[in-house]
């Protein structure tokens, strides 16, 4: 799988490289800043973009506004950014746009090896990853409505989906069966008012009212 | 300032000093009245029309002698006392834009009381200190006129001599008046000056707190550029080795998962404190966003309403922003409280911020140092500070900033 890294920071820089070579990736340019990132995704068409949000020259949200221009101009090319801290409104922003081949994780997670590269995995197929810390942040704005008629338990699993997980992934992640993550997933579904017609896509109907706040 | 006794005698320097003050200001402090009074010595006309030019020309005259009288009294000062009053505020434009604006009016104002009522008073009182010099010296000398009887002459004599020892005091007291008058009516007005001042001071306060925030924001930056980098890429080698180091002796294995939970547990920490220091996403976003933040790393239910439409100074959206995080990790630690509600929303020209919780109460800020800082914080930026707290619960904190420095 081919990536491209854009961190402002060497060391980092070169930790990430060192790691992603290692889970089998191929690193086909490392940037450390936006603008590099642009013309590195243009030039290599890779299968995924790995982002710092926080590079010069303003040291805010370039990562996020990297990763929108991307998403829109290359949807074929994931992206998954890595932050200092996580924060709502980025999510929120990119999550606007795009629902899949989006990532968007503490950089602290990189320790995590093995579930970092996971997660990598995921979002370079296709799917979401989303810190732990901001889907708790996006669950304290959703209040009343039908969220508020989930059983914690539901709660629990509409989070882990929230983050990209799989059906295994969540019964692994709270230690039940898959079964079990299956009716759990069905209680939300009724819940939040998603008939059965519209099959796979409830799941990320479901994923969306939640992360909308509008549910 | 008083001189002892001593130095007021007579022939003291002080007493030659103080009359030589008194007596040189008497011609200036006439002037004014003697320019309104002159003309109509030698003219007065009996035409109405005439009548008021007259009276206008030499009230316009008078007015323009305004400046140079007061910049020789001034000179007079400082020339016979050594002192240098205060220098009044310019008038820029003249004359008549002076009589249009309101502060320099009142400067005018304060200065025509010293040239045409305080004035000719003291120039009165110098009058009577030259008379007792004049009268003291002409009667203390009795001895040398025709001749007289004896009693008189001792009598008239010994009246002169007193008038001699009380001229110094005359003297010095005029002069102590005549001071005080020009600082208070030639120089800048005190009240002015000390709003003046005031406004002086706090703009220099905000420079103050406005360079203490930057400052946070420095460290905020040097430690997310370098000691945090430095973490992330330690912890993330050290997982690395965990990951692929599986045939090593078990003790070396163990060194390793423990280094990689303390590297992990450091960015943690280091991540909290950077949060503490000045969040980017707080000059990124704003308040709303920087305090979701906050809110979701709280162990507990918390209620979160931010209401600000138009964002508020950076330093006061800092202040806010350490008030909410501290509070909140106050009730964390003390309150023992099932939830917490949050709400900051600007009102006009205030900043409300409240943070209340179900907890146990008692909360005191003169016990402990989190609320006594949070106070001074807020103290530096004109914000008002309160806390409700009955033994018992609830505690509610409420905080009132003015949004702009």
């Amino acid at each position: 799988m081919r990536v491209v890294i854009a961190e402002d920071s060497v060391l980092l820089r070169a930790g990430l490289i060192k790691l992603l070579e290692t889970a089998g990736f191929e690193v086909v340019a490392a940037v450390g800043e936006a603008a590099g990132l642009l013309a590195a995704v243009a030039e290599h068409r890779p299968d995924l973009a790995v982002v710092d949000v926080r590079m010069p020259p303003g040291h805010t949200d370039e990562g996020v506004r990297a990763a929108l221009v991307i998403r829109r101009e290359s949807p074929d090319v994931a992206v998954l950014l890595l932050s200092q801290y996580v924060e709502e409104r980025y999510a929120a922003d990119l999550l606007a746009e795009h629902t899949s081949g989006i990532g968007y994780l503490l950089k602290d997670r990189v320790a995590d090896v093995s579930t970092f590269l996971d997660a990598l995995r995921r979002v370079a197929a296709g799917g979401t990853a989303l810190d732990p810390e901001v889907v708790a942040q996006l669950l304290l704005r959703r209040g009343g409505g039908p969220l508020g008629r989930l059983t914690p338990r539901e709660r629990e699993v509409l989070e882990l989906m929230a983050e990209g997980r799989s059906n295994a992934g969540i019964a692994a992640a709270l230690v039940v069966s898959e079964s079990a993550v299956a009716k759990h997933i069905n209680g939300i579904f009724t819940k939040l008012d998603l008939p059965h017609a519209e099959g796979d896509h409830r799941r990320v109907l479901a994923v969306l009212r939640f992360l909308d706040g509008d549910a | 300032m008083d001189l002892p006794a001593a130095e007021r005698l007579p022939w003291s320097r002080e007493a030659w000093r103080d009359t030589l003050f008194v007596l040189s200001g008497a011609p200036l402090q006439a002037a004014c009245w003697t320019l309104l009074a002159l003309p109509w010595a030698f003219w007065v006309p009996e035409r109405a029309g005439s009548v008021l030019s007259l009276l206008l020309a030499s009230c316009a005259a008078a007015l323009a002698l305004v400046r140079p009288l007061t910049r020789a009294h001034r000179e007079r000062a400082w020339a016979v006392l050594g002192r240098d009053l205060p220098v009044p505020p310019a008038r820029p434009g003249g004359l008549l834009r002076a009589l249009r604006a309101e502060d320099p009016r009142r400067d005018l104002g304060r200065e025509l009381l010293y040239h045409l009522v305080v004035g000719p008073l003291l120039g009165g009182a110098a009058a009577a200190v030259a008379l007792a010099w004049a009268g003291g010296a002409a009667l203390a000398t009795a001895v040398f006129w025709p001749p007289h009887a004896a009693l008189l002459i001792a009598g008239l004599t010994l009246a002169g001599l007193a008038l001699l020892a009380a001229a110094p005091w005359l003297a010095a007291g005029v002069r102590r008046l005549d001071v005080r008058a020009m600082a208070a009516l030639l120089g800048p007005d005190r009240a002015r000056e000390l709003e003046r001042r005031v406004e002086d001071l706090a703009g220099k306060r905000a420079d103050v707190v406005d360079a203490a925030d930057l400052e946070r924001r420095r460290i905020e930056r040097d430690l997310h550029d370098g000691a945090q980098q430095r973490l992330v890429a330690l912890a993330m080698n050290l997982g690395l080795a965990r990951e692929t180091l599986t045939d090593v002796p078990e003790p070396a294995r163990r060194v390793i998962v423990e280094a990689h939970e303390e590297a992990k547990a450091a960015l943690a920490e280091l991540r909290d404190l950077i949060r503490g220091l000045h969040p980017a996403v707080l000059a990124d976003r704003g308040l709303d966003a920087a305090l979701s933040g906050v809110a979701a790393r709280v162990p507990l239910p918390v209620t979160l309403r931010v209401d600000v439409a138009e964002r508020v100074a950076s330093t006061v959206e800092a202040v806010a922003y350490f008030v909410v995080a501290e509070a909140l990790t106050n009730v964390v630690k003390h309150a023992g409280a099932a939830s917490v509600e949050v709400a900051v929303v600007r009102d006009g020209p205030t900043l409300r911020v409240r943070v209340a919780d179900d907890g146990a109460g008692g909360a005191d800020p003169a016990r402990g140092t989190g609320l006594a800082g949070l106070a001074r914080r807020v103290r530096s930026v004109d914000g008002t500070f309160r806390v409700v707290s009955p033994p018992g619960g609830p505690t509610a904190l409420t905080v009132e900033l003015p949004c702009a420095l």
